[in-house]
């Protein structure tokens, strides 16, 4: 525990800070709200416009159910870097973080996982509220986020959530690092968020995607972000395949954590600390 | 032993460079020049446990690249250090738990956060035992005068509150050794006499290792029995400040108002600066 101890502290510090933007809060459930219904009625309309629908890989309730998860966790996708390290990175205040008697990598780790998580919790409570409970009470539960079909699936995808943060926060942790190297953060905030928005499924299922990229587009990092979560939540991913996608989350994170922290010693090792 | 050794110390920058305008613009696109400063050229001197030292020299001498490389964040490209039996660079974790630091210049407080939060902060991540952490905390808010400022965010204080909250904030872990780059810097008369005399009292009475440095040289007269002037990455003088004004008065003994005893501190140091050809480039 006294290991951990300044993690801990860190991450607790950030959250409890982040959980007091309420209006970033509210401005970003609106925003994704109006979003997953525009994603929502574009889906309904292409599942009864097309007859080959009935042999989709996703029912279209499924895909609703995807779509209200993926936009109540957008926080949790990896599109940009940490802001604050970003900052700390052109202000300097980096020498801060290697003042303390702590890996840095790991700090900026459960840094990274906090600002993430923080943002992510109130956003999909509240889109819970809003697509779970007050659309079925409306009498809309065609348009509704449904619960896990069986309590096996909402088991498996806590874990796989857990797994999300994590795999989440080595991928900022590598963009972390190329902000240390290229001291600006805005190139590589370009690069990869339309990456992250095709691949982790977040723009459409995978499973919708054509037969043949399904089993690349499962296997990429980015899938376990979005996609293999909320197919295990809704049902669609099911039994072995639904426990090796779990295990790719977990593999992921391994290597980005390791690669990110090889990469992170080298970047330290010839960091310059500039001016007076 | 000394308990800070520093032998021919080096360090270089490589800095890009480009050509002004836009046709340097264009050519930056295709070749990128590279121009190598030497910030530390041969830096050689001893700390013993308890010395309270004033490192001075005019702007871009190397002050801060060497209290940088003694902190542990920086790795030099020669020579050896060893702080406390530990090369910081090498050894950093462990080093780092052992000292404090204060940039004048940057805060390591969080901007958003109360100061006691981010004291407290401080405490998990130095990993500090609560009870020594209430004493050490309570004596450091007495001694700087921070009780009313606890509870305000890092943001809403003056600069010299908040200088006198990143002193604290540097010395929660009690560290034995404490290195000061320009903790004066932009500071009121009230609040540098504040920190003067902090400094002087933690050295005094705590034997605290002390590295400061500065531009004011009342910072120096106040506190440093040493000094050791840099200039071009080098050492230019080290010694206590009477055997440097003696030597200003020796090296120009053709200038009659040298001989003056009543020279002041800065003036000797404008002179010191000149004679050695270390005003900044």
């Amino acid at each position: 525990m006294e290991l951990a101890r300044p993690y801990v502290a860190a991450f607790s510090a950030r959250f409890m800070l982040m959980l007091q933007y309420r209006a970033a809060a509210v401005a970003g459930f609106a925003t994704q709200c109006w979003w997953g219904a525009i994603k929502v009625m574009i889906y309904a309309a292409f599942y009864r416009a097309s007859p080959g629908a009935t042999n989709a890989p996703m029912t279209l309730s499924q895909v609703i159910t995807y779509t209200w998860l993926a936009q109540g966790f957008l926080a949790l996708a990896p599109w940009t870097t940490d802001p604050d390290i970003a900052l700390a990175v052109r202000s300097g205040a980096v020498s801060f973080d290697r003042l303390r008697p702590v890996d840095t990598y790991s700090l900026w780790y459960a840094r990274a996982a906090a600002w993430m998580t923080s943002r992510a919790v109130p956003r999909a409570a509240l889109m819970f509220l809003l697509a779970g409970i007050i659309l079925p009470v409306f009498g809309l539960s065609e348009w509704a986020w449904k619960l896990p079909p069986t309590l096996a699936q909402a088991a498996l995808f806590g874990m796989s959530l857990v797994l999300v943060v994590a795999l989440a926060s080595a991928v900022v942790m590598i963009l972390n690092i190329a902000v240390v190297v290229t001291l600006n953060e805005r190139g590589v905030n370009y690069l990869l968020s339309p990456f992250t928005v095709v691949l982790s499924g977040n723009l459409l299922p995978l499973a919708l995607f054509p037969d043949w990229m399904h089993r690349l587009l499962f296997l990429q990092p980015f899938a376990g972000i979005v996609d293999i979560p909320f197919r295990i939540y809704s049902g669609n991913l099911e039994g072995r395949e639904a426990f090796a996608g779990v295990g790719l989350q977990a593999l992921w994170t391994l290597l980005l954590v390791a690669g990110g922290r090889a990469w992170m010693h080298r970047v330290m090792q010839r960091l310059d600390i500039q001016g007076g | 032993m000394p308990q800070i050794v520093v032998e021919r110390l080096a360090k270089r920058y490589s800095v890009a460079e480009r050509e002004p305008g836009v046709m340097g613009a264009a050519k930056g696109l295709f070749r990128r020049r590279r121009r190598t400063i030497e910030a530390l050229k041969d830096v050689s001197f001893n700390l013993e446990a308890g010395e309270l030292l004033g490192f001075i020299g005019p702007n871009g001498a190397g002050k801060s690249t060497t209290i940088k490389i003694l902190s542990g964040i920086l790795r030099p490209d020669e020579g050896r250090v060893e702080v406390a039996g530990l090369v910081p660079y090498a050894d950093r974790i462990r080093h780092v738990a052992r000292i404090g630091v204060v940039f004048g210049q940057r805060t390591q407080l969080w901007w958003d956060l109360p100061v006691i939060d981010g004291f407290e902060l401080l405490r998990d991540i130095y990993r500090v035992d609560h009870a020594a952490y209430q004493r050490t905390r309570d004596e450091l808010v007495a001694m700087l005068r921070l009780e009313r400022l606890l509870d305000q965010p890092v943001r809403q204080l003056s600069l010299g509150q908040r200088m006198r909250a990143e002193i604290a904030a540097a010395l929660l872990h009690e560290p034995r050794i404490l290195f000061l780059d320009e903790p004066t810097i932009g500071l009121d008369a009230p609040s540098k006499l504040a920190v003067r005399e902090f400094v002087h009292r933690l050295n005094r009475e705590r034997g605290v290792t002390v590295l400061l440095t500065t531009h004011d040289m009342h910072d120096i007269e106040a506190l440093a029995k040493r000094v050791i002037v840099i200039g071009h990455g080098r050492v230019l003088a080290d010694g206590t400040f009477d055997a440097l004004r003696a030597r200003i008065a020796a090296e120009h003994s053709s200038d009659d108002d040298a001989r003056d005893e009543t020279l002041a501190i800065e003036e000797v140091i404008a002179r010191f600066y000149h004679l050695h050809g270390a005003t900044e480039a």
